[in-house]
């Protein structure tokens, strides 16, 4: 026997294996089958944890999922857990766990206080006073003060890979009615998913006294699993389903997983059939104090009592208005405790084979009577009733009815209807495909829920499995008082989020009367166990205070996660490189071995430049103006556009007409979107007249292949084009500078370097060691260039031999301030959402193309053609010191500040000696000579518009 | 997760498409007027209940095609290629 509350036999627990665990520093002992919730109890402790606002002590309430009050910080090995539910969480060896919410230990809380004040904060207290001068100077400090578990930003435990399920049926919940709609499954040869959050099957079963086909239900539980096991159905236990989603889709959260370093995995399952067999919550009943420690779901006390032998109070107090409490009386009775019965009901109302069994187990049953207060200051010490007489009780268990566990079945878009009579939600409308079953459709009745299961999945009625259960009635309508008639007690409804009736009174006397209003006003279900507990008498109490029927006010929408689950579950394997793999070179460990530094430039892992710190790149742009450089160019795009419409395809896409472009030469050009901005930019490679490689920015590939894709599919015959991304099959080098051909000469691809042969934007086809090779003459330096491509295998041979012939490596550090130095844009630096080919001075194609191409009617809107766009221009600033990238241009009118435009780009030129930069400036290609005034984070420096291209404007270094 | 019958591949998981926008939007000629063409831009029903869709099978076949959805039930009635 390990704890004092523990009895000395009984229970699914393994009492050869004992487990040392702590709470809130103390050391502690359970056993293997413990739950943290059914450990902690066995062990006498009954403060568990401090209310969210009040910060009044807290208990353990329920078994279940349904557990607002027993929230705990859970570390063990390298995982934590900052809110795990001490109901659902099997108990490990070595588990050290703490109170979440309170200053010191749950027992002794500095913030305690708080709750003397509690008449002073009702519900929106702080809303209304913390708002002069503003919310925001306050908001730490009163988060701090609530609020639950803290992560610890040095624990990231990963979860595993999620499982995807594709089945005929899926169970979500293995009570009887879940257990026998699987049978039934199973039996029909059809694939069975079933999966429960509880660690065995049986649901009800394990803890109440049922007889199904003349066995023991929990017998009956465990032959049912060998017969699922037989007939190849998968069982996951421990395993909540969290939502129901579109197209009979269901997530599942499944815990106590080896393999996962968090202990979850996230199960996405598709099924034919969707059965909802969630059963029931039972609902707390409304009496002063009732939340107290040691007020307790009497369905919970039984499942602590037969499931975990913990037996939760010696002096027990039980307090119903439905028969399901009085198992509990009895077996609380023939465990030791001294129990009294406390019925709301009416004597004669109470069914006689009740009151006979409650007499001869030595119970004491009042009827027509109310427990109206628990008394006690930290834990419950006794009760008063409604007609005055106190009991002494170190327990109180309650009923005051069950709530269908109607979450999925809403977030599948079910609506929840109202029976006065069951007092409970009901489904409502049905739903193709789903099926509610058991006590969450409001079978009651064993036999007839177990009928239901078989019939619901197509099974026949005499197959069903035959229950022998009495006869009890287990629905009730919510008690609730108005605030006028409970006075000053008070009673809370939502224990998470600390809402009392009063808090609900104050709303509805202030109009929230909707009840979605009434959520947000209150908090009331609001907390992370969604209001399980607390909604219907939430509803109870509003309809007390407003004279409306519950079925008038309606239910908040249900929306998942069912329980709280963690955000790493959710991403399993999509973390870093596996979410966003990013693109690597195949040359990449050559240029490792050249000392490269790399950075990610648009998804592709690029060397920045070859060199201890990036004083190389100034080196580098030395070596490309006056030397050569060879520069890894393979992310560069190349996309096959093939077939007869190739050139009308291209044309369509592209701002720059391509098809009077001849076989063997290239053409820069720009593709707009169809609002008319710069998409991309790139050169177009005519192989052949139905053959062209499109070379865009490495970054724009995807965005450019879909381009071509949507508009071959909008407007050409399928036949007579295809579009093919080609880019990672290719390794391109590019040969660039004053001595570029000589490199060239050296390589031995066949291709004659005669200018007159292959002149600038011309291209050859040679060999490279036995294999195909294309070279291009284009130039992104401004420098005489040669891109040669080879099959992607053999990119590290091609940059070794070009090394060897002489050139340089050059990163792309180095070629961004070549570009700039000759005033060639990167698309998204120096354009933005409103550049237009005319912003950048390229009218040719908006003022002749006559035929279709994308975009083309956005280049004449109104504000197209208005004065003030913003245009791309070269700066020169007046000082040493480069105009920072990102300052504005400064314009003051009518004495207030306003900004004409922003620095894209912006270097120190080696070769030039100074500063450089790009710019988009209202106007700004009329604005020649003119100096500008720039700020940036208050510095202001000075600059003069200038044309885009510092170096070479005739461009004859492209033929030296 | 929503699942899409694709004329070319069956019904495959709501990841595997990319949507476009609203079906049947023509193209303006270039005469059109700045209202026609912003129409064609930018306006859209945006309706709940029946929507005509056009989406693409992006990581499974790469066409583009038609989905008669409702996008208040998310049920969806019929699917057809998309004709040039």
């Amino acid at each position: 026997m390990t704890g004092p509350r523990r009895l000395p036999e009984g229970g699914e627990i393994d009492r050869r294996q004992p487990l040392e665990f702590s709470f809130d520093g103390i050391s502690y002992r359970g056993f293997a089958g413990d739950t943290l919730a059914s450990a902690l109890l066995a062990n006498g402790v009954r403060i568990v944890g401090r209310s969210f606002k009040y910060h009044r002590p807290r208990g353990i309430l329920s078994a279940g999922p349904e557990e607002p009050n027993a929230i705990l910080d859970l570390r063990h090995g390298p995982r934590h857990d900052p809110n795990a539910r001490a109901t659902m969480e099997l108990l490990a060896d070595g588990m050290a766990l703490r109170s979440v919410h309170a200053r010191g230990t749950a027992a002794r809380d500095r913030l305690a206080f708080l709750d003397r004040f509690a008449r002073f904060i009702p519900a929106a207290f702080y809303y209304k006073t913390f708002m002069w001068p503003h919310w925001r100077l306050y908001e730490d400090r009163i988060r701090a003060m609530a609020g639950l578990g803290q992560l610890d930003p040095a624990s990231s435990a990963h979860s595993a890979a999620h499982h995807h399920h594709d089945t005929d049926l899926c169970v979500i919940g293995a009570g009887p009615a879940g257990l026998a709609a699987a049978l039934a499954g199973v039996r029909q040869g059809r694939r069975v998913l079933l999966v429960d959050e509880g660690t065995a099957l049986g649901g009800s079963l394990l803890a109440r006294a049922a007889e199904i086909d003349g066995r023991a239900g929990r017998d009956w539980a465990a032959d049912c699993q060998r017969q699922l096991s037989d007939g190849g159905a998968r069982v996951l236990t421990q395993a909540t389903a969290i939502g129901l989603y579109d197209h009979l889709s269901a997530v599942v959260v499944e815990k106590g997983v080896a393999a996962s370093a968090n202990g979850e995995r996230i199960h996405l399952i598709r099924a034919k059939q969707m059965v909802i067999a969630t059963g029931a919550i039972e609902r707390p009943m409304l009496f002063a104090n009732n939340d107290l420690p040691g007020v307790m779901l009497a369905g919970a006390a039984l499942t602590y009592l037969r499931r975990y032998a913990v037996r939760a109070g010696a002096e027990a107090v039980i307090a119903t208005n439905n028969d399901s409490a009085y198992e509990l009386a009895v077996a609380l009775r023939a465990a030791g405790s001294a129990v009294r019965i406390i019925d709301a009901r009416p004597e004669r109302e109470l069914p006689a084979w009740q009151r006979d069994r409650i007499r001869v187990s030595g119970a004491t049953l009042h009827a027509g009577v109310t427990v109206a207060a628990a008394l006690g200051r930290n834990v419950v010490e006794g009760v008063r009733l409604s007609d005055g007489t106190q009991f002494p009780a170190d327990l109180v268990a309650q009923t005051g009815g069950w709530t269908p566990s109607l979450h999925l079945y809403c977030h599948a878009k079910g609506r929840p209807l109202w029976n006065a009579e069951e007092g409970a939600f009901l489904p409502g409308t049905d739903l193709p495909g789903i099926a509610v079953i058991g006590a969450a459709s409001g079978a009651w009745a064993l036999d007839r829920a177990l009928q239901q299961a078989t019939l619901s999945v197509g099974g026949n009625a005499g197959d069903a499995s035959k229950a022998s259960a009495p006869d009890e009635r287990w629905t009730a309508r919510p008690l609730a008082a108005s605030q006028a008639q409970s006075g000053k007690a008070r009673i809370w409804v939502d224990l998470q989020n600390d809402v009392t009736s009063k808090d609900i009174a104050l709303a509805a006397r202030e109009n929230f009367v909707s009840v979605e209003h009434l959520k947000r006003y209150t908090t009331l279900g609001m907390a992370t166990d969604q209001g399980k507990t607390s909604n219907i008498n939430g509803l109870a109490v509003l309809s007390a205070e407003t004279g409306r029927d519950i079925g008038a006010i309606g239910v908040t929408t249900f929306r998942p996660p069912y329980v709280p689950v963690s955000m790493a579950s959710v991403s399993g394997l999509e973390r870093g490189e596996l979410q966003v793999p990013i693109r690597r070179l195949a040359a990449e460990n050559v240029h490792r071995q050249e000392g490269a530094q790399f950075r990610d430039y648009g998804g592709t892992l690029r060397p920045a430049w070859y060199g201890a710190d990036r004083t190389v790149v100034a080196q580098e742009c030395l070596a490309a103006r006056n030397e050569v450089v060879v520069m890894d160019a393979s992310s560069l795009g190349k996309i096959e556009v093939i077939g007869p419409a190739a050139a009308a395809l291209l044309d369509f896409v592209y701002y720059t007409p391509m098809s009077g472009l001849k076989p063997g030469r290239l053409r820069y050009g720009l593709s707009l979107t169809e609002t008319g901005l710069v998409a991309d930019d790139g050169v177009v490679l005519r192989l052949a007249p139905e053959n062209f490689v499109v070379s865009c920015s490495s970054s724009h590939v995807a965005a450019m292949v879909a381009q071509f894709e949507a508009w071959r599919q909008d407007h050409f015959d399928l036949d007579s084009v295809f579009v093919h991304d080609a880019t990672p099959h290719w390794a391109t080098m590019a040969i660039s500078g004053p001595k570029a051909k000589a490199v060239m000469a050296s390589l031995g691809l066949g291709i004659d370097l005669d200018d007159g042969k292959l002149p600038h934007m011309a291209a050859a086809a040679g060999r490279f060691a036995g294999r195909p090779a294309r070279v291009a003459r284009v130039s992104f330096t401004g420098e005489r260039s040669y891109e040669i491509s080879v099959p992607a295998g053999l990119a590290a041979d091609l940059w070794g031999q070009a090394r060897a012939a002489g050139a340089k490596p050059l990163g792309i550090e180095a070629l961004n301030i070549l570009r700039a130095e000759k005033g060639y844009i990167y698309v998204g630096q120096d354009t933005d959402g409103e550049t237009m080919p005319q912003d950048l001075g390229m009218t040719g194609p908006r003022d002749k193309r006559q035929e279709a191409y994308v975009g083309d009617r956005s280049l004449f809107t109104p504000a197209a053609q208005a004065t003030g766009r913003k245009q791309l221009v070269g700066l020169a600033a007046s000082g040493r010191d480069p105009l920072p990238a990102g300052a504005n241009a400064i314009a003051i009118s009518a004495g207030r500040k306003h900004s004409l435009g922003y620095v894209t780009s912006s270097y120190v030129s080696p070769v030039l000696g100074g500063p450089i930069a790009l710019a988009l400036i209202e106007d700004g290609l009329s604005r020649m000579g003119e100096t500008l005034s720039f700020e940036h984070l208050g510095q202001v420096s000075e600059g003069r518009i200038v044309p885009t291209c510092f170096l070479d404007p005739e461009g004859a270094r492209l033929h030296v | 997760m929503q699942q899409f019958p694709c004329p070319w591949c069956g019904l495959r998981a709501e990841n595997e498409f990319r949507y476009v926008g609203d079906a049947g939007v023509p193209r303006p000629a270039r005469a059109a007027s700045d209202a026609e063409w912003a129409h064609y831009l930018y306006f859209r029903t945006n309706s709940k209940g029946a929507a005509r869709e056009l989406w693409i099978h992006s990581t499974g076949c790469g066409r583009w095609f038609e989905l008669d959805r409702d996008t208040a039930t998310h049920d969806v009635a019929a699917t057809r290629p998309m004709v040039p």
